[in-house]
């Protein structure tokens, strides 16, 4: 029942160079990604720096254009309609920022950051924009003399509650949240945490959880998807990931976590070294000949990963 | 222990920076040791006083705008009233220093050979000859792949994990008996972590020398760390060894840490959250247990009015005697007396 299908999605950025500045190449930041949304559910999307994440958080919500591929919303087409004032794709879907002090502007107050999503999607009266913005700090857990204060007066994990009552003004249907927690400290990072998960069941939101800390990831997303090179490696459920990790790029993630045991680290280490030499040695079952992912294949409902059909590693 | 074993040795060590006139301490009365063959890690949140810490050992500080007392003992000097010349042959040479972000702690403008070179000519006597091999053997060291070729190139030509790598060729130049790696991997990805930090672990086995980790990851320090020091508004509240850290955390501030981190938990739990904010350091409460403002529930009589580091096993220490009385909030609390 998912509200949402992207499909085939492609982001492509053109290298240019020699001697009439011709495009020479094409980036491939995303290269070929499928996704779906149910409500109520929170999709994570994982991999390191430079594999692509953030390009598909953003070409999601329009800020990055796509050079192919679609997005069904609601059964409509809207992928070239993404940034119309008017599309209620547009007021549907949100996104939330990785640093929250630059994502909110200086010199205005909190009260007027909050009104922008109301006055641009939202036709409310002076008065009903007023109490629209007394309850989104309510929820966020703001006093109400908040609204009077500027950003900078405020600690970091306060910043980041302002910015996700800026998301949820115009009741979307999906957050985008490009790295929300990254750059907070771990007892805010817990307390950012539980809020969203705690509007979540109040509103019934879907999350689209961009995020590099697997340990963050695990803790929130019900589906998980590893990007690497701007494609998936391997996508699944919760328990599929973390319990069967099929693809090499996501056990040799897995076995990199510190996990907060000191007494089982020596096996951990080794068990990080044979990874990292499968890795070397199965290299070809899982990328082809120019270093790129195969197309997933599905091994069970939820659970599809990057690899040859015959696993003879015959490409 | 014997006494030689210790390396460093740091007393009621006060670094006060100036504001308006006033000189407000972000490192409050720490005292602490690091041993030959050690992995030690300060662990903490942003504003605890760690790095301040750690720049205060080899003196990196400003002297018009910092005032610091108390001693640092290290091979018979007294650091803390060194002056910068002196320092100059400490640092660098018998302290080595490892920066959180590997593109800003090398000079953009010099070819990565050179800037190993750099400590090398400063430090040694070697002859340009013995120079040039010493750098090689370096990069093999650290473990970058052709360094004939990296030497030539430029810190920018380098991907985030080598550059690191390049940091860690210069800190060890001299084969320094300190290592001091202040937040070493945090700008770094999962997998490259991992390998800095084996790397990390290999060369302090390998030239016995003792690395003071500075680190907010508590998972980094279960990885790495032999002995870990729990930093919170500029004194040490909780030291122990790795295991008995992670396995009998005792300070409410340890557990309330460790209780907030994600991958402990199964999915739907709540994590744990701190209640309040890490007091500014003008705005530090000098009196009384710095953590009581931020769990109210536990009466004020469970606190010390000077709270002292009390030794409740072997090797382990713990500020204040809230800790015996402190339970989560809503959770049961067990009777004062």
């Amino acid at each position: 029942m998912s509200f949402m299908e992207i499909k085939d999605l492609r982001v492509h950025y053109p290298i240019r160079g020699g001697f009439f500045n011709t495009i020479v190449d094409y980036v491939h930041a995303v290269d070929g990604i499928n996704m779906e949304f149910d409500k109520g559910k929170t999709y994570g999307l994982v991999g390191e720096s430079g594999c692509g994440k953030s390009t598909t958080g953003k070409a999601i919500i329009g800020l990055e254009k796509i050079t192919s591929g679609q997005i069904i919303y609601e059964g409509k087409d809207v992928t070239n309609q993404r940034r119309q004032r008017n599309s209620s794709y547009n007021r549907d879907i949100q996104m939330i920022f990785q640093d929250a002090h630059s994502s909110l502007n200086p010199r205005k107050r909190v009260q007027d950051i909050l009104a922008e999503p109301i006055r641009n999607f939202l036709n409310l009266s002076d008065l009903e924009e007023k109490r629209k913005i007394n309850e989104l700090l309510a929820i966020v857990g703001m006093p109400e003399d908040a609204k009077v204060k500027y950003p900078h007066e405020f600690s970091g994990g306060q910043k980041q509650r302002i910015g996700i009552a800026r998301a949820i003004a115009t009741n979307p249907k999906l957050i985008i949240a490009d790295e929300p927690v990254s750059a907070l400290d771990l007892s805010v990072q817990a307390q950012v945490l539980n809020f969203l998960k705690d509007i979540q069941a109040e509103l019934g939101l879907s999350y689209l959880f961009i995020s590099h800390d697997l340990g963050v990831v695990k803790h929130m997303c019900d589906h998980i998807s590893i990007m690497y090179k701007g494609r998936f490696v391997e996508s699944g459920s919760k328990k599929d990931i973390y319990q069967s990790p099929q693809h090499i790029y996501t056990k040799r993630l897995l076995s990199a976590i510190p996990t907060i045991e000191p007494a089982s680290r020596v096996e951990r280490k080794v068990e990080r070294i044979n990874v990292e030499n499968n890795y070397q040695i199965e290299n070809h079952q899982y990328f082809d000949a120019n270093g790129r992912v195969y197309d997933l294949q599905s091994i069970s409902d939820t659970h599809a990963v990057a690899k040859t059909v015959n696993k003879e590693g015959v490409m | 222990m014997k006494p030689t074993q210790e390396l460093l040795t740091i007393n009621n060590l006060h670094t006060g920076f100036r504001v308006k006139d006033k000189y407000f301490n972000a490192v409050d009365g720490v005292s602490i040791h690091l041993k030959k063959n050690e992995i030690l890690a300060i662990v903490g949140e942003s504003g605890c006083g760690k790095s301040t810490l750690a720049t205060s050992i080899i003196g990196l500080h400003d002297h018009n705008n910092t005032k610091i007392t108390g001693e640092i003992q290290f091979k018979g000097l007294n650091l803390a009233t060194l002056t910068d010349e002196k320092l100059n042959n400490v640092r660098g040479n018998d302290i080595g220093m490892i920066f959180q972000d590997p593109l800003s702690a090398l000079n953009p403008l010099m070819r990565i050979g050179d800037q190993i070179e750099e400590a090398l000519i400063y430090h040694t006597r070697m002859s340009r000859i013995e120079r040039s091999h010493r750098v090689i053997e370096l990069l093999n060291q650290v473990g970058i792949p052709n360094p004939q070729r990296v030497l030539k190139q430029f810190p920018h030509q380098l991907s985030g994990g080598m550059r690191q790598r390049v940091i860690i060729a210069i800190a060890i130049s001299c084969k320094p008996s300190i290592i001091i790696a202040d937040e070493p991997t945090t700008a770094l990805d999962v997998t490259i972590q991992a390998q800095i930090l084996d790397l990390l672990k290999d060369l302090q086995a390998e030239t016995e020398s003792g690395i003071i980790l500075i680190t907010h990851d508590l998972g980094v320090v279960a990885e790495v760390a032999d002995r870990v020091a729990v930093m919170y508004a500029g004194q040490i509240i909780e030291e122990a060894p790795v295991e008995e850290l992670f396995n009998n955390p005792a300070h409410p501030y340890t557990r309330s840490l460790l209780n907030s981190i994600p991958q402990t938990h199964s999915e739907n739990e709540k994590l744990e959250v701190i209640q309040g904010l890490v007091p500014s350091l003008v705005n530090l409460p000098r009196n009384g247990c710095r953590f009581a403002p931020r769990i109210p529930w536990i009466p004020a009589e469970a606190h010390e009015t000077e709270p002292q580091l009390h030794e409740i096993a072997p090797g382990h220490f713990v500020r204040c005697t809230c800790w015996n009385h402190f339970h989560f909030k809503g959770e049961e609390g067990g009777s004062l007396l």
